[in-house]
């Protein structure tokens, strides 16, 4: 309908109460004898606990309660499960609080439930811990080394999982190449830092046997079922409500511990019990990201084709599996190194390893950012072998648009839509890359060292279809709900399945209802975040909530449409197949000038004045949207650094990106997640890296220590757009969440590595801190 | 325990205190004003900044006793008469925050910094803003709130002086 709202650059909704203090996060929410928690955990990267004592504790003032791991088993909580599974994995069981054995520094061992916080924080001291110290493998790699510590019985050589995906010959058409590279590259482990730290408060009543759960997720829904499984606690039982987060990144999509602990304490006290994380505590407790040791072999041909690529890669997946770890490393990284080129032939093998580290899961971009890293480096080592400039050699492999049939690529997913060329030609004539190269040459004269990079990536989105996501090894179908409901006065309300902690989901849900129904967006209200008020929904992360959720808004909005016309009908005294709806006014065919209003509708749908028996009463729909393939965002980021010779020291001067992410509902939103994800990529190639030492200590354990982006470090951004409508779903939207993430460090690095060329540096490993920078320079 | 007395969004507070608690604790777990966060333990994110007689103070650093005798603006003593803020409003118009938890941070830390430099370059907001994290929006739009804000200030300076401001 052409309201034009879908499109449109609307002002965000939910910002009235974030500016004004007014914001509903976790931590604010406080109840009756609400009670706290805190949890000691392990100060030991691997350990046995022969004795832990808690009678101290147990005694101190405003001490109710401890609980340790044997308590949690006898009162029969089952250990954290895997969402996402993999032939022949070996799962090690995942306790919520350890029994026996600790197997990570921050590896929960017992919880205080106390009147106030400081009094459970001290109470922690009091508990009395014997340990017997075991030997500790932090590295993915080595822990397969035969003689490597050995985690979990269950798991032979620290081996969570083997798996393999390729196509056509690799090893032939590595041995019919010009050349060959073969290269070690790291992508090294990442600390997700939402700025709000997990909060959970569990609140029990004896008297109904209900439990709710407020708490700082992603996917209310996801939670109330593994906590169902967890606790044991019947689902129709138990709510979760989560309002407003403070970010996520992925970080925020898993059943952790804390809450499992938090709702077995308030069960057992008949109290509301709070645990609020502290962000030392979170560096260590919440999930990290990437971690890939790799070793890649990449084949070409003298004129830059790339013929072959073979990759064996170890996922380091920390301690335990998390909930959907095993997708990660496997079906959103193996076949994405593809990228968007035209390469036939792959060898990608992946060991998932336990390692004496924090457990590694979905961190933005989630295995597409290494997949993506891995092939924008390889076609610049290529570029760097033959002399070549980058953009030609990506020019020579790229995939020819495809806008009207999906891209079959080599390796399990067929592509929606694309025109990567357009992208790429678009993102190099705004960068003004001829002159920067002229402007680098002349630089590199006067001693000067500036870098351009350039990355072209494509990601996977959308997820997912349910029948595929099944089929790959998905606990649970990742379809996604809306339930849009017209009150008599024709406002509205949707509730939706999906979860916003940043992304807007308030205003541009209620954009595609209004654009639809003619409305005003201020007619529109959006429900999230409340398993009892909403449908069952799969929750926000892996950019799925316009391509999926959105997508289910738009579906649901169309059959209420539909529902309308049944009362319009009669109201118009017509025929159902006459009847058309445009602008917000139902009439018949060719006479809009005897129009009745969206809000004369609703009205009728529940007062019936007009319609006979037959037709029933209300207006309302509901949507579980299956896509039908998932959906590939894709672009073009380029990157102009300078890099100092005298202390290695790299400063992003400019950032240049298109992306295609399909249609966009809110211009204004969609930039600001490409600006927040481009510099959660670029602060990966330059600033930030999770760091133990051979012990397991986390040496970048607070952020004093954890190199995270700051504004005074950055440029402003120039942000572009192509667009190439995905036809999975009926708004053409791609998802634009990860985007930046994925483009950015491949950019940035490969500007670093284009500005050292003259010292005859093929690759340096992320990140690039002056440092290493400067060390690399040394060795001409 | 120990007495404090302070001001706060110019409600006069009288208390009996443990002497270790946080000025953020005080704030957002005694008075109910949750609109200040806490985003570290080491004082580097800035979520928790108020301005502590007009001055940014991050408010997990300084005990609630050493607040004693101070005038303290929070995040929710910005908006007047009904008035946002000109940062308040510059961060709505120009989508300065996404999930929001940085912003009252952010917004408490320009208000000092306008009023000590009310012309600044976008390289002055960005080595002011140096001490606030934000993990959503890339600081981009954060920068361009705050020039926005500065701009609008400087035209109309007397009608929206923020309260707490010396
Ligand atoms: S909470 Fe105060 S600086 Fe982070
Ligand atoms: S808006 Fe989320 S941390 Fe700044």
């Amino acid at each position: 309908m052409a309201t034009q709202i879908i499109g449109s650059t609307v002002k965000r909704r939910e910002d009235p109460r974030l500016i004004t203090g007014a914001g509903k996060y976790t931590d604010n929410i406080v109840l009756p004898r609400m009670t706290f928690m805190a949890i000691l955990r392990s100060p030991h990267a691997h350990a046995r606990i022969k004795k832990i004592d808690a009678s101290r504790a147990q005694k101190h003032p405003g001490v109710l309660a401890v609980y340790t791991g044997e308590d949690l088993k006898k009162g029969g909580v089952n250990p954290i499960p895997v969402g996402f599974v993999l032939p022949d994995m070996k799962t090690a069981q995942h306790h919520p609080l350890a029994i026996d054995e600790v197997h990570y520094v921050g590896d929960g061992m017992a919880a205080v439930v106390a009147t106030d916080r400081y009094t459970a924080k001290d109470a922690l001291d009091l508990i009395d811990v014997e340990y017997e110290t075991l030997p500790v493998v932090v590295d993915g790699e080595k822990a397969t080394h035969a003689g490597a510590p050995q985690l979990h019985p269950e798991a032979p050589d620290n081996v969570a999982y083997y798996w393999k995906v390729g196509a056509g010959d690799a090893d032939k058409a590595l041995t019919e190449a010009d050349g060959v590279i073969k290269q070690r590259i790291i992508n090294q482990r990442l600390i997700p830092t939402a700025m709000e730290p997990r909060v959970a408060i569990a609140d029990y009543q004896p008297a109904t046997g209900d439990l709710t759960l407020y708490t700082t997720t992603q996917n209310p829904h996801l939670i109330r079922l593994l906590m169902a499984l967890v606790l044991g606690q019947p689902e129709h039982k138990l709510r979760v409500v989560s309002q407003d987060v403070g970010g996520g990144f992925g970080s925020k999509i898993y059943l952790y511990a804390d809450e499992v602990i938090a709702c077995f304490a308030a069960k057992q006290l008949a109290r509301p019990v709070k645990w609020t994380e502290e962000r030392t505590e979170n560096y260590k407790a919440t999930i990290h990201g990437r971690d890939h040791i790799t070793d890649a072999e990449v084949g070409y041909k003298k004129d830059g084709t790339i013929t072959a690529l073979k990759v064996k890669t170890w996922a380091n997946q920390g301690a335990y599996l998390s909930n959907f770890a095993p997708l990660i490393p496997t079906f959103f990284y193996g076949p994405m190194l593809q990228g968007v080129y035209q390469i036939s032939n792959f060898f990608v093998e992946v060991w998932g390893t336990y390692t004496n580290t924090t457990p590694v899961d979905a961190y933005r971009g989630a295995g597409r950012p290494e997949a993506a890293y891995l092939i924008e480096r390889a076609v610049d080592w290529v570029a760097f072998e033959l002399k070549m400039d980058p953009a030609e050699v990506r020019r020579k492999n790229m995939i020819p648009p495809f806008t009207s049939a999906p891209y079959q690529t080599s390796m399990v997913y067929a592509y929606d839509s694309g025109n990567y060329p357009a992208t790429l030609e678009k993102a190099l004539k705004n960068a003004g890359y001829a002159d920067l190269r002229k402007k680098q040459a002349e630089l590199r004269k006067q001693g000067k060292y500036m870098g351009i990079g350039i990355s072209t990536y494509v990601e996977i989105t959308g997820a997912a279809p349910a029948q595929v996501a099944a089929s790959i090894g998905a606990g649970v179908a990742l379809v996604e709900s809306a339930l849009v409901r017209v009150h008599p006065t024709g406002k509205v309300v949707v509730y939706t399945g999906s979860h916003a902690h940043g992304q807007g989901h308030e205003t541009t849900f209620a954009q595609i209802v209004a654009d639809q129904l003619g409305l005003s967006v201020d007619d529109v209200e959006i429900v999230h975040g409340d398993t009892e008020r909403t449908p069952w929904g799969a929750g926000t992360y892996g950019s799925r909530s316009q391509p999926v959720g959105g997508a289910a808004v738009y579906v649901a909005t169309q059959r209420v449409i539909e529902k309308g016309k049944k009362f319009a009908t009669h109201m118009l005294e017509a025929a159902e197949a006459d009847v058309v709806f445009e602008g917000g006014k139902y009439f018949v065919k060719g006479t809009p000038s005897k129009a009745i209003t969206f809000q004369e509708v609703a009205l009728e749908a529940y007062t019936a004045k007009k319609v006979p028996a037959d037709v029933e009463s209300g207006l309302e729909a509901i949507s579980f949207f299956n896509p039908s393939n998932f959906t590939f965002p894709n672009g073009a980021h380029i990157a102009v650094v300078m890099v100092d010779p005298d202390t290695g020291k790299v400063d992003l001067t400019r950032y240049i990106c298109v992306d295609d992410v399909g249609k966009v509902i809110n211009p204004m939103i969609v930039e600001g997640q490409i600006h927040g994800g481009i510099v959660q990529g670029l602060a990966q190639a330059l600033w930030e890296g999770a760091v133990y030492d051979d012990d397991g200590q986390l040496l970048s354990g607070s952020m004093m220590d954890y190199a995270l982006p700051i504004a005074s470090n950055l440029p402003s951004f120039e942000t572009s757009r192509t667009e190439t409508p995905s036809p999975v779903n009926p708004l053409g939207a791609k998802g634009a969440g990860e985007a930046g993430t994925i483009g950015s460090t491949p950019a940035v690095a490969n500007a670093v590595m284009d500005a050292l060329k003259p010292f005859g540096v093929r690759h340096i490993d992320m990140p690039l801190t002056s440092e290493k920078v400067w060390r690399a320079m040394q060795k001409k | 325990m120990a007495q404090l007395k302070l001001t706060v969004n110019g409600v006069i507070y009288e208390a009996d205190i443990d002497p270790r608690l946080l000025l953020v604790h005080y704030l957002r777990d005694t008075l109910g004003l949750t609109g200040t966060n806490v985003g570290c333990d080491t004082s580097q994110c800035g979520a928790c900044t108020v301005l502590v007689d007009g001055l940014a103070v991050k408010s997990c650093t300084m005990l609630a006793l050493q607040a004693s005798g101070s005038k303290i603006t929070t995040i929710e003593g910005l908006k007047q008469d009904g008035v946002y803020h000109p940062l308040q409003q510059a961060f709505w118009d120009n989508h300065g925050l996404q999930c929001g938890y940085c912003t009252s941070g952010m917004i408490m830390t320009a208000v000092d910094f306008l009023k000590h430099n009310p012309h600044p370059t976008e390289a002055e907001i960005r080595h002011a803003i140096e001490g606030n994290i934000c993990r959503c929006t890339g600081y981009h739009n954060i920068v361009k709130a705050i020039k926005a804000a500065a701009t609008q200030m400087a035209d109309n300076r007397p009608l929206q002086r923020p309260q707490g401001q010396v």
